[in-house]
């Protein structure tokens, strides 16, 4: 067993992101200690900050903002270079010149979660009372939380109302809950992939994730930053066992079959001889270079706690009675994640509110993760519906107006 | 069960006036200005851009997953659903009217399916193929053989179509059930009205297909 190879550690122990969570590469909303914010758990925050990035002009009506929600280990350089990996935007099929999300017609906003590491205030985040990292003694947040702190930015911004909130997977969540909790303020919204709750599978993969984190000696109890550790194994195995769940059985067969990684026979080892391993490994190290492993926990611990309808009485309908936002909600036929029934699940209640709802399920076998790749029937339905929804709001060729 | 068949179903042109097809024009006719309609079956939602182009507010329900991306990327306001297991999740008195066109006979209960419509709409319109048209039972008759159309080409074995009726059945179903028939139009092959001066039992055999414009009936279940 000479030739087992641990997942390597990160080339760079990324000093550049341990940067970016309190002075991020974008655009910065300070909140003090006279606008706290008002976290589910009891607890006001303040000081805080929001990171966020804009694309676009907003119009003289302040009518064509669209807020982008990311996913669980998204940011806000939706459109841009990251400031960490040198990559492109995470959504560059949806987002840019030509693309449904046209910074040409639309003023865009995304802005990172808080909770998160990129420069929203999060766990990874310096603690004014202690000059330390704030690791485990951040306060737990929620979904609710993130929109809320949203909701500051755009009324910081002066939008009274967006235009449209789009966003899947958790960014998904988060477009449910801001015409839950702010249906005035959204004109329209696209919510993809996602959910009204999250699935007991669902909760059980995160609390494999975070179990992986904790069991990694280096987490050092959540004070890994003051112990100069850091528990990229963990972190990585909790990456790798999630991506899993982005992708499809048929997806991972096509792409890698039981192909064999740069040898012809196997090894009789326990080293990466499947092209699978070999990628998943990959996948697991490249993400810990970006993310912090305590915001990995609680980012995951706030999907867990969503359920719209618990907060209005077991009934979800009630969520959305009387709501005038006009909804498109989309799902893929080979996510096991966030499957179409739950969508269904959701469109159900929106009918029962006489809600203005398009529901479209997409045909592919890429999984949860279709919604970042470029799968052009989504494509087309997400840009025809902000072209119609552009339309109602009066907007000049569904963009400017 | 198809639902994608809007009417008439493939194999013989509709004929168009204003490039909208005639069979649609009578149907959005009978839908007043600025109400809120619910399309079950749209298909391809050439009704329902008709009706938007009306200023009415437009819903649809379609099974096929082609036909509903069709419509979301024409903008409308359509989700993938089933006559038969969704229209239960619609409250009370939530459209003004609820269309269901050439899908009846593919639902599993009709009944249901109609009492549902008249649940959720304050009006129903209802276009199914007549299994009394004239060629039907010509074929049944002479042929011995269960009834092929130029819009009905399935054979028995591989139809969707499982709860075919005359216009004379579904008079009867209505009075059943306590529906009240506002209007009554029989169309011809080609989506044309039967003349209206004529008895029952003419349109029965020779209206293609029966559409009806329903309400609530005044007496109580």
């Amino acid at each position: 067993m000479s030739n087992v190879r641990p997942i390597p550690s990160p080339q760079t122990q990324s000093d550049d992101r341990a940067h970016e969570a309190d002075h991020p590469s974008s655009l910065v909303a300070k909140f003090g200690m006279d606008q706290p914010l008002k976290l589910d758990c009891g607890i006001d925050l303040a000081p805080f900050q929001i990171a966020y990035q804009t694309y676009g002009e907003l119009n003289a009506d302040r009518s064509n903002a669209i807020l982008i929600c990311h996913a669980l280990t998204g940011d806000q350089h939706v459109n841009n270079t990251h400031p960490v990996t040198g990559k492109p935007g995470w959504w560059d099929t949806m987002v840019g010149a030509g693309k449904p999300i046209d910074p040409e017609k639309y003023f865009i906003i995304c802005s990172n979660v808080i909770g998160g590491c990129m420069g929203s205030t999060g766990p990874a985040s310096l603690n004014p009372a202690t000059g330390k990292v704030w690791g485990l003694d951040f306060p737990i947040i929620t979904i609710p939380d993130m929109v809320r702190a949203q909701a500051m930015l755009i009324d910081r911004l002066g939008i009274a109302t967006l235009f449209c909130v789009v966003g899947g997977s958790m960014g998904g969540m988060q477009v449910l809950q801001w015409t839950a909790a702010y249906p005035e303020r959204v004109f329209s919204t696209l919510a993809i992939a996602c959910s009204t709750r999250h699935s007991a599978q669902n909760i059980a993969f995160h609390e494999l994730g975070r179990q992986a984190v904790m069991a990694d000696p280096d987490w050092r109890g959540g004070r890994y930053v003051d112990e100069d550790t850091h528990p990229h194994r963990g972190l990585a195995v909790a990456r790798m066992a999630a991506h899993i769940t982005y992708l499809s059985d048929a997806a991972l067969h096509r792409k890698f079959g039981r192909r064999m990684q740069d040898r012809e026979l196997p090894t009789f080892s326990f080293d990466a001889d499947f092209q699978v391993e070999s990628y998943l490994r990959y996948q697991g190290s490249s993400f810990v270079e970006r993310f912090d492993a305590n915001s990995y926990l609680y980012l995951t611990r706030a999907m867990d706690y969503f359920d719209i309808a618990a907060d209005h009485n077991g009934v979800l309908a009630k969520a959305f009675a009387g709501i005038k936002t006009r909804f498109c909600v989309v799902s893929f036929t080979s996510d096991w994640l966030f499957p179409t029934s739950e969508s269904r699940a959701l469109v159900h209640a929106l009918n029962a509110s006489s809600a203005r709802v398009s529901f479209a399920e997409i045909e592919t076998d890429r999984g949860h993760d279709a919604f970042l790749l470029d799968v052009p029937e989504f494509l087309e339905i997400s840009r025809a519906f902000l072209q119609a929804a552009g339309k109602a709001r009066g907007l000049k060729d569904g963009g400017q107006s | 069960m198809s639902m994608q068949q809007t009417l008439p179903l493939p194999g013989v042109a509709p004929e168009r006036t204003g490039g909208y097809r005639t069979d649609h024009l009578l149907v959005a006719d009978m839908v007043r200005p600025g109400s809120r309609v619910l399309d079950v079956g749209c298909g391809d939602g050439e009704l329902l851009q008709l009706l938007e182009s009306r200023g009415i507010d437009g819903r649809g329900i379609e099974l096929s997953r082609e036909g509903v991306n069709g419509c979301v990327a024409k903008g409308l306001a359509v989700v993938q659903g089933d006559a038969d297991t969704d229209l239960v999740n619609y409250p009370d008195d939530a459209f003004d009217y609820v269309i269901l066109s050439q899908t009846l006979q593919a639902t599993r209960q009709p009944k249901v399916v109609l009492e549902n419509l008249l649940r959720i709409g304050q009006r129903a319109i209802v276009s199914f193929p007549n299994f009394g048209f004239w060629k039907m039972r010509l074929q049944l008759l002479i042929g011995g053989h269960m009834p092929r159309t130029e819009n009905l080409p399935a054979s028995w074995y591989d139809t969707s179509n499982i709860h075919f009726c005359t216009i004379k059945d579904f008079v009867q179903l209505c009075e059943e059930i306590n529906v009240k028939m506002e209007r009554a139009v029989a169309l011809d092959l080609y989506g044309r009205p039967v003349p209206l001066n004529l008895p029952w039992w003419v349109w029965n055999m020779f209206g293609e297909q029966g559409v009806f414009l329903l309400s609530r009936g005044g007496k109580a279940k």
